[in-house]
């Protein structure tokens, strides 16, 4: 197949692209949710992102907030922002750092004026900013505007045999076109953690994969009570035939192709060292991981799963993908592309890649996934841990 | 070409997976080797269900099985050709 030159996207004021135009209505902490969600329903063409954090945070777990919270304003499929927080100092903190990318934002603070007046003010922004957006168009870009992150879930023996490796194929038939890349779920590359640290594109990068898997699988094995057999692999991951978390590891690793990866990047960290890919040191909890890929502003997810997870993302289009063909009539409704032909042998990875790069060309060109029409909008922070 | 059952991934894989929705004891499978586009047969010894693993060789206690090409467990119960390997017979070596 001759791969498409181009998708349609939405060209924002920093030169990146958007694959979708959202406005969104962002609480900074948990006790602004009501006041965010309150103005989402007054104006229409916004929605909130409601989230459980953002008080009495420190050190590293403050810092990974707002590197999320900021991340997720400056990502291209946010067209604006409205920002509310209950103190106005880390409510600002996060405005102008979205204000950076030159999109339209503005902050608005509860304590001192109360929900209602907050709601009022905020509504009045809001309003101007949807209507704003309401009028940008997409444009034709070409495929290096597409920032593609990875992630599988529900995995079974049928992910590791064709929907990953069908996502490896696109990602080395697209890496040559100057897309970025991304895959994490540091801790399920555990069997599989030396083999990956082979594929370190310079050995500065294969030094900082072992380390940062190395520091993840000491937390772990530190706050461990048993031999997590009920959480890697999960039930449902044992169900569908995996028995080890080394075997999980070993299907895991097949998204990312015969790939190499440019550097290691911290939780949301924004790829600074130009197209190709990167590993991202992230939880292998779906919604952890997806939030942290957009808030380093990835702009199109491909996630492979083999029992049938479900989730979505709030800016980040998901598109889902499965080889097992159970999965792909009991869950139809979740999945975008099925790929179980390749266990009967009627479709080869070539031709699950080919299809791939069209399914998540639609979909980057407007095509609403099955996880946004379904209402799928998970934003899950991660949290270091404890508040102060 | 004949219906396939088991899929192979590497030609040093000591285990298979059924691409079927279940095979039957005693049953004679076609198994087809990903990376060397061979064909092998075997017989199980169990039911088996889709995306489940069967075992290509005897197994013994502490062997290793061999997925991908790469190691994926121990052995923790002696498992005979053609029966099914999983969580009751193979364990982590990692956790």
């Amino acid at each position: 197949m001759e791969i498409p030159k181009s998708f349609l996207g939405y060209k924002r004021e920093n030169k990146r692209v958007g694959t979708r135009n959202h406005v969104i209505i962002l609480p900074v902490d948990d006790i602004s949710n009501a006041c965010a969600e309150a103005v989402a329903n007054n104006i229409k063409g916004t929605f909130a992102i409601p989230h459980a954090y953002g008080r009495l945070q420190f050190g590293a777990d403050l810092e990974l907030f707002f590197d999320t919270m900021i991340g997720t304003g400056k990502n291209p499929n946010v067209a604006a922002c409205v920002v509310i927080g209950i103190e106005p100092k880390w409510t600002k903190k996060i405005v102008d750092a979205i204000a950076t990318t030159g999109k339209p934002v503005e902050g608005f603070s509860i304590e001192g004026a109360g929900d209602i007046q907050t709601i009022m003010k905020a509504s009045r922004t809001a309003q101007e900013f949807s209507q704003w957006a309401s009028e940008k168009q997409r444009e034709e870009c070409p495929l290096s505007d597409l920032w593609i992150s990875v992630k599988c879930g529900e995995s079974d023996t049928t992910s590791g045999m064709a929907a990953n490796p069908a996502v490896g194929n696109l990602m080395d038939k697209l890496e040559p076109l100057g897309v970025h890349l991304c895959f994490g779920e540091t801790s399920e590359l555990t069997g599989a953690e030396k083999v990956c640290a082979t594929r370190g594109a310079t050995p500065e990068a294969s030094e900082k994969f072992m380390k940062t898997w190395s520091d993840y699988n000491d937390f772990i094995l530190k706050e461990a009570t048993n031999d997590l057999s009920e959480s890697q692999p999960t039930a449902g991951n044992i169900a569908g035939g995996l028995t080890t978390i080394e075997e999980k590891a070993f299907g895991n690793f097949q998204k990312i192709g015969s790939r190499t990866f440019l550097d290691v990047l911290t939780p949301a960290e924004e790829p600074k060292k130009g197209p190709g890919l990167y590993f991202m040191d992230t939880s292998s909890a779906a919604g952890e991981c997806l939030t942290l890929q957009a808030a380093a502003g990835f702009n199109i997810h491909l996630f492979p799963t083999g029992q049938g997870n479900i989730i979505g993302n709030a800016i980040e289009p998901v598109v889902k993908l499965t080889g097992n063909p159970n999965t792909a009539v009991n869950m139809k409704e979740h999945i975008d592309l099925d790929v179980s032909k390749i266990l009967k042998r009627e479709m080869n990875m070539n031709q699950a890649g080919d299809e791939l790069i069209k399914t998540t060309i639609r979909a980057a060109s407007g095509r609403l996934t099955c996880a946004e029409v379904l209402g799928h909008k998970e934003f899950i922070m991660t949290k270091l841990f404890r508040s102060a | 070409m004949a219906n396939t059952d088991i899929i192979i991934h590497d030609e040093k894989d000591n285990v298979g997976v059924v691409v079927i929705e279940k095979i039957i004891p005693n049953q004679d499978c076609n198994c087809w080797v990903m990376e060397n586009d061979s064909s092998v047969q075997i017989q199980s010894k169990n039911e088996i269900p889709l995306g489940h693993k069967i075992a290509m060789i005897d197994f013994k206690e502490g062997d290793t099985i061999i997925k991908y090409g790469h190691d994926i467990g121990r052995v923790v119960k002696s498992i005979k050709k053609g029966e099914h390997v999983h969580v009751h017979n193979v364990k982590t070596k990692k956790w």
